[in-house]
């Protein structure tokens, strides 16, 4: 259990929690949260949300443009110390921004070995390299690098770490649209081979669907949905039961669901 | 649209020039030296013609000469010495403090609060007007310059690395936090290097402030140094020694501009990308 001090956030020790809950769902998940609220000056953006996400589960959080998705990611990874309400994680986590957020005076190796410790780390940041397909580019400075590549290394960053619990804050949306089916193969491929649970916020219905094994849509300050997504892998957007399920979506979200309908 | 009608400005453009840049940049660089040498030849040609007299101004082969004879014996290298070391001193007490006092204020609310603004209101003050005061503080000995060359240093270096720090990308230091990065170890791979690019405009900026001071504190008074040296000379009127002196400043003041520079391009080989993008 990696508690972290931070405001008014209580995190329990894994005794608490299992006081609380039964034993066998506390130790099966990454992370759970009890009524987060977080306020800006009068505004409630998040009002009480519950969430837990299971080992190996990827998540996908959605909402309207300002409805508080990446405010509910940084209070679950730890950055704001201003919300109140209950976070507990239990493993290894790291996050994925939509920007690369790379330190432009680190070489590519540099940035993803950042923080890391013990025998081994120019190994393990190679072998991170090769896995997301820069295997070459460790010597190259981030500004030298695409978007695409950038958002790579990002990813790579976050892997080094062994996570057992991955943030990610809409990391494709900055992409063009190839690079982002790229990124999308990429991460099913990794997730595959690492099995980490993973909370993924987005606004693109499709990706959710591709991605997740369950959709979350937060909704005043509440999560208003949780939904199983039980297609079978390896999906498509043409398979049966994937238009319906995101036209249900996009009802929820308020957008049409076709351009003809407005 | 026709072929031709496309095909048109692709031939027009084949038969341009060229760019500009895309010529060698060494190939016409030495035009540049054209001219200051003209400037010399013209200054000495009007020297040796009696045009202009030398209790005015000497020849530059009399200020060369002036420049060996007072090498040769060993007065040229004192007065340089007493002068590095005023300005070394100098440079280390004001650029000390301005980076202590500028690294609490731009790191610490506290601080900030504190330390920033008897600051700026100091920086209002423009420090070689507080000579009278510091005569009388201090007196007219080395305090005086070494007290004039840190003032001169510190406000550069101070306000540079109070807004180096300021400047730093908050999403940055919260990347780092992800990745696990302690406090101490966020100041040393985060906001230390980012800062660095403003720290060394603030040292290029105290260097080019502490010789000023110094040319100033040493012609208050001293009894040695490059000031006092050109001091000496002009009751003699010695047109030669004076100008000697000045283009020994300028020679420190290029040096120090070219090693600072040197040292900044091997600091921040990253933004060589940063500009080529």
């Amino acid at each position: 259990m990696a508690a972290r001090p931070q405001g008014e956030l209580s995190h329990p020790t894994a005794a608490d929690t299992a006081a609380d809950t039964a034993a066998d769902t506390a130790a099966d998940a990454v992370v759970s949260a009890v009524g987060i609220v977080r306020r800006f000056g009068d505004a409630v953006v998040l009002d009480g949300v519950d969430l837990r996400i299971r080992r190996g589960e990827v998540v996908a959080l959605l909402g309207a443009s300002g409805s508080g998705k990446s405010t509910l990611l940084r209070v679950l990874a730890g950055l704001d110390s201003e919300a109140d309400g209950e976070v507990s994680t239990n493993g290894r986590t790291a996050v994925v921004f939509q920007e690369h957020r790379l330190l432009p005076w680190k070489r590519v190796a540099g940035n993803i070995a950042l923080g890391l410790r013990g025998p081994g780390v120019p190994q393990r940041t190679a072998a991170a390299l090769a896995e997301v397909g820069l295997a070459d580019r460790g010597r190259a400075w981030p500004s030298e690098l695409s978007g695409g590549q950038a958002q790579r290394v990002a990813l790579a960053r976050a892997l080094v770490r062994e996570p057992d619990f991955l943030l990610l804050d809409e990391p494709f949306a900055a992409l063009d649209a190839l690079n982002r089916l790229r990124m999308q193969a990429l991460f099913f491929r990794l997730r595959g081979e690492h099995d980490f649970a993973a909370l993924l916020v987005t606004h693109d219905v499709n990706e959710a669907l591709l991605l997740a094994d369950r959709t979350l849509v937060l909704e005043d300050g509440r999560i208003a949905e949780d939904n199983p997504v039980t297609l079978p892998h390896p999906r498509a957007q043409d398979d049966p039961g994937f238009g319906a399920l995101r036209r249900h979506l996009l009802t929820r979200l308020r957008v049409p669901t076709s351009p003809d309908q407005s | 649209m026709t072929s031709t009608q496309v095909r048109a400005p692709q031939a027009e453009a084949g038969r341009t020039r060229p760019p500009r840049g895309s010529r060698r940049p060494g190939s016409t660089r030495w035009r540049r030296i054209i001219t200051p040498l003209l400037i010399v030849a013209l200054w000495e040609g009007a020297s040796r013609a009696g045009i202009l007299p030398p209790e005015k101004l000497s020849a530059p082969s009399d200020v060369l000469a002036a420049g060996w004879r007072l090498a040769a014996d060993g007065t040229l290298w004192r007065h340089l010495l007493d002068s590095l070391t005023r300005a070394v001193i100098g440079l280390a007490i004001g650029g000390g403090l301005g980076l202590a006092l500028g690294s609490v204020a731009g790191l610490l609310r506290l601080g900030d609060d504190l330390v920033d603004p008897p600051v700026q209101m100091a920086r209002m003050l423009p420090h070689l007007g507080l000579v009278p005061l510091l005569l009388i503080w201090v007196g007219i000995g080395e305090p005086l310059k070494i007290s004039l060359v840190a003032l001169g240093a510190f406000f550069p270096i101070y306000l540079n690395t109070y807004s180096g720090i300021r400047n730093i990308d908050e999403r940055l230091v919260e990347a780092a936090r992800t990745c696990g990065l302690s406090a101490p170890a966020r100041l040393f791979h985060v906001v230390l290097p980012g800062a660095l690019p403003s720290l060394f405009l603030g040292l290029r900026l105290a260097f080019g402030a502490g010789w000023l001071s110094l040319v100033v504190g040493e012609q208050v008074n001293a009894q040695s140094g490059l000031g006092f040296m050109m001091m000496e000379a002009r009751e003699f009127a010695q047109t030669d020694v004076v100008v000697l002196g000045l283009l020994i400043y300028a020679m420190l003041g290029l040096l120090s501009d070219l090693a600072l520079r040197t040292a900044e391009g091997r600091a921040l080989a990253w933004r060589r990308g940063l500009k080529a993008s």
